[in-house]
């Protein structure tokens, strides 16, 4: 019995990492071979921290079975931490040990946040932790959003008023202009760093839940007294989950940072809006399905650039598709149509089979 | 089997997905690689390619700004003024004697979503990009252009680093022309020494205008008593900031924004009783249009704008009938901006001659040389032209409110 599921999950996993290396390697191809539009190449690595998000935030909503609406705040730590060490320490190294640095620090950071805000949270039951998130990425945005950081010779400057209070030498460079955000970032993110670094968040978040851990977090998203009762601490799993989430969002966010020449921390991009779009990709996907977050990520990302030949009327089919899938993928009696479907064309081709036999 | 037909599915639709425009690109590929060989071809061979070549050959003039969302009036203003003013020169037998076609993408204001759309545009085989209409999508898509070294005009994007490429250049004054300027002009006509700021800090329009203002002020010799900053989601009740202006006794408020939030300071001042001068930027053309507002508050307001469409200079009458004609609105600096930026492409690329079979980067190169030669009278201001640094050189002028309708002052 253990044998057969460890098996299963084997086999589960190794689909997700073939299915990314497939169309990594596929993408790859048409890339050089030149039949790739410009509009798809920009959108390679978007879609890998997408889907890093979406892998992220599914195992705090699936696995650990909380709720978190404050996903793209930890994204916004990881961003403007790699861009603040890019443009500072960074800008003296060469570009992949900067990119390295950048990554491990963004991941660190968003860690500790997330670390942070989960100690009160985490040990409550109930929605808190949407409600402190929710707050907490709002506020993470507003606040970068009147920060003004210079550096000059004799050493970081901040303010929270505007540039000019930085009161900088000559030789001074304001970093981050409050809500002008940071300008002329180095852009050395690439479609194969995205694609590593998603298969290494596939990788971690794939084998906690297969792990010993992983089944303790589940354990406790499906019966927190009976899990309790066996001795597993709930607040210690929770925590566990929800750092990593953190960490990983960290990550994406250091990798959107790198890709874009300018961060601004604007409600498009880290605000709510964000964080809901994440978790659209997680409820498109399925809640707990890793595999499909990726693919739910990577489509929902691609549609509405795919569909600006629809001109004004863009947005409109764009939720018109969003509600569709929605429905098609979990309505309970669209749901039972495509399992009768799936029964109506597996009896025919038993039959078909059967005619053959004959 | 059942999974190898999802499988299979799967890798066609993604191939779709991604290929899809692809042919636009290799079309625009298929020229460029036209171009060289034209280029490393004996003379007349040339000549005589370059004759076939040019059989339906168009400019292809890309446009990018928010068509929707919360700032979809400027991007429209700027597809629109831009419309008549490519509708014009195709008119009258197009720039080098090839007509123009111009594309329009919607980049929601955002900076990631710009890059897409620049992308788009590129797939759709632009040579030349006009946009982009808002400062923050700007900043994210000169990084493009200078890796493609396209040419690059923003009708509206004022941040002051949008033209640190030497490929990108700019119609309208940036935000430290602005705040300059606005706190010369105070200063040369002793308008007050006593100035209180309002401004939004969350935008970099006005936080960008605000610095600059605010270290002029103090070579001029004005003292800004009370700076009171507001952010994009706190717009709407201006009370506090008022009365905090109120009693460190300023005599004027300058206003750098946008007119939807400053028609609300102006009705919030007068409840409260307090009547300073107001003085407002470019941001603040188009209060006197703004629906449901007692343009009688508005009396007395000046602003620095570069354009005013009641204005009775031929130029600009033409350009209002049409735009209402055409589109049922009046048009706003921004269209205004978005027209000039096509006369002035016309003139830089009939100075050089180019000819549209040429590559994109040939293009910027010879349009760009040709930039700071420039000299044009536009809706924007009379005798407009570039320094090197992609500056545009035009007097600022400003107008004060009377009666309901802009009055010049000089």
């Amino acid at each position: 019995m253990k044998l057969k599921y460890r098996k299963r999950a084997l086999r589960y996993n190794l689909i997700t990492y073939g299915m990314v290396i497939f169309f990594y390697v596929l993408w790859e191809i048409m890339m050089n071979t030149g039949n790739m539009s410009s509009l798809m190449k920009g959108m390679l690595v978007s879609l890998c921290y997408y889907s890093m998000l979406a892998v992220s935030l599914n195992l705090v909503v699936g696995i650990s079975g909380e709720l978190s609406l404050g996903h793209a705040g930890f994204m916004c730590i990881g961003a403007f931490t790699g861009a603040i060490f890019a443009m500072t320490i960074g800008a003296a190294l060469p570009g992949w040990l900067e990119l390295l640095i950048a990554i491990i620090l963004g991941a660190l950071v968003s860690a500790a946040f997330g670390f942070l805000i989960g100690i009160p949270v985490l040990r409550l039951r109930g929605d808190y932790l949407a409600i402190v998130t929710l707050a907490f990425g709002e506020i993470i945005k507003n606040v970068i959003n009147v920060v003004y950081f210079g550096i000059d010779s004799r050493g970081p400057h901040i303010s929270f008023k505007d540039s000019l209070s930085l009161g900088l030498e000559p030789d001074g460079v304001t970093i981050i202009k409050g809500a002008q955000g940071i300008s002329r970032l180095p852009r050395n993110a690439t479609f194969t760093l995205g694609i590593i670094l998603l298969l290494i968040s596939l990788f971690i978040v794939l084998n906690l839940i297969n792990s010993r851990h992983g089944r303790a977090i589940m354990a406790i998203r499906d019966n927190r007294i009976a899990a309790e009762s066996i001795g597993i601490s709930a607040s210690k799993y929770k925590m566990l989950a929800f750092v990593i989430a953190s960490s990983i969002a960290g990550v994406a966010g250091v990798l959107y940072s790198h890709n874009l020449s300018t961060l601004q921390s604007t409600s498009a991009n880290f605000g709510y809006n964000q964080s809901i779009m994440i978790l659209v990709f997680v409820v498109l996907g399925g809640i707990g399905n890793i595999r499909n977050s990726v693919i739910a990520a990577t489509i929902l990302t691609i549609l509405p650039e795919k569909l600006r030949f629809l001109d004004d009327y863009r947005m409109l089919i764009y939720a018109v598709v969003l509600i569709a899938m929605m429905l098609f993928n979990s309505a309970p009696s669209a749901i039972e149509f495509r399992a009768r479907m799936a029964a109506k064309f597996a009896r025919r081709k038993n039959s078909a089979e059967v005619d053959d036999e004959r | 089997m059942k999974k190898w037909r999802i499988a299979a599915a799967a890798v066609v639709a993604s191939m779709m997905l991604a290929a899809c425009g692809g042919s636009a690109e290799e079309t625009t590929t298929a020229a460029t690689e036209a171009a060289a060989e034209e280029a490393e071809a004996a003379e007349t061979e040339a000549e005589a390619e370059e004759a076939e070549a040019s059989e339906g050959a168009v400019w292809t003039f890309g446009g990018l700004g928010p068509i929707t969302g919360s700032t979809a009036i400027y991007g429209t203003a700027v597809m629109n003024g831009a419309q008549i003013a490519v509708d014009e020169v195709n008119e009258a037998g197009g720039i080098n004697g090839y007509q123009v076609n111009w594309i329009f993408e919607d980049d929601e204001a955002g900076t990631e979503t710009a890059v897409n759309a620049y992308n788009a545009l590129k797939d759709q085989g632009m040579q030349m990009l006009i946009g982009t209409t808002t400062s923050g999508s700007c900043m994210a898509v000169i990084a493009e252009t200078e890796a493609d070294n396209m040419f690059q005009i923003t009708p509206s994007g004022t941040t002051a680093d949008i033209t640190a490429p030497a490929n990108v250049w700019r119609m309208c004054f940036s935000d430290p022309a602005q705040g300059t300027k606005s706190a010369e002009f105070i200063a040369t006509h002793e308008l007050a020494t006593k100035i209180g700021v309002i401004y939004d800090s969350s935008d970099t329009y006005s936080s960008g205008i605000y610095e600059n203002f605010a270290a002029e002020a103090a070579n001029q010799g004005l003292e800004i008593v009370a700076a009171e900053a507001f952010t994009s989601e706190s717009n709407t009740d201006f009370r506090t900031q008022l009365q905090i202006i109120q009693d460190a006794g300023a005599e004027l408020v300058f206003l750098p924004f946008y007119y939807t939030e400053a028609s609300l300071v102006l009705r919030q001042a007068n409840e409260m009783g307090y009547e300073p001068m107001f003085f407002g930027c470019d941001g603040m053309d188009g209060i006197l249009t703004l629906p449901d507002f007692d343009v009688s508050l508005a009396e007395g307001l000046m602003l620095l704008t570069p354009f005013a469409a009641d204005a009775t200079d031929d130029k600009t009458v033409s350009f209002v009938t049409k735009y209402e004609e055409k589109f049922g609105e009046t048009p706003n600096q921004f269209a205004a901006d978005a027209y000039d930026c096509v006369y002035v492409l016309k003139q830089a690329m009939e100075a050089a001659g180019v000819t549209p079979d040429m590559s994109v980067s040939d293009l910027c190169d010879a349009v760009c040389a040709e930039m700071v030669n420039v000299s044009y009278d536009g809706l924007t201001g009379a005798g407009i032209s570039f320094s090197e640094d992609g500056e545009p050189n035009k007097e600022p002028r400003a107008v004060r409110i009377e009666n309901g309708a802009y009055v010049m002052m000089d």
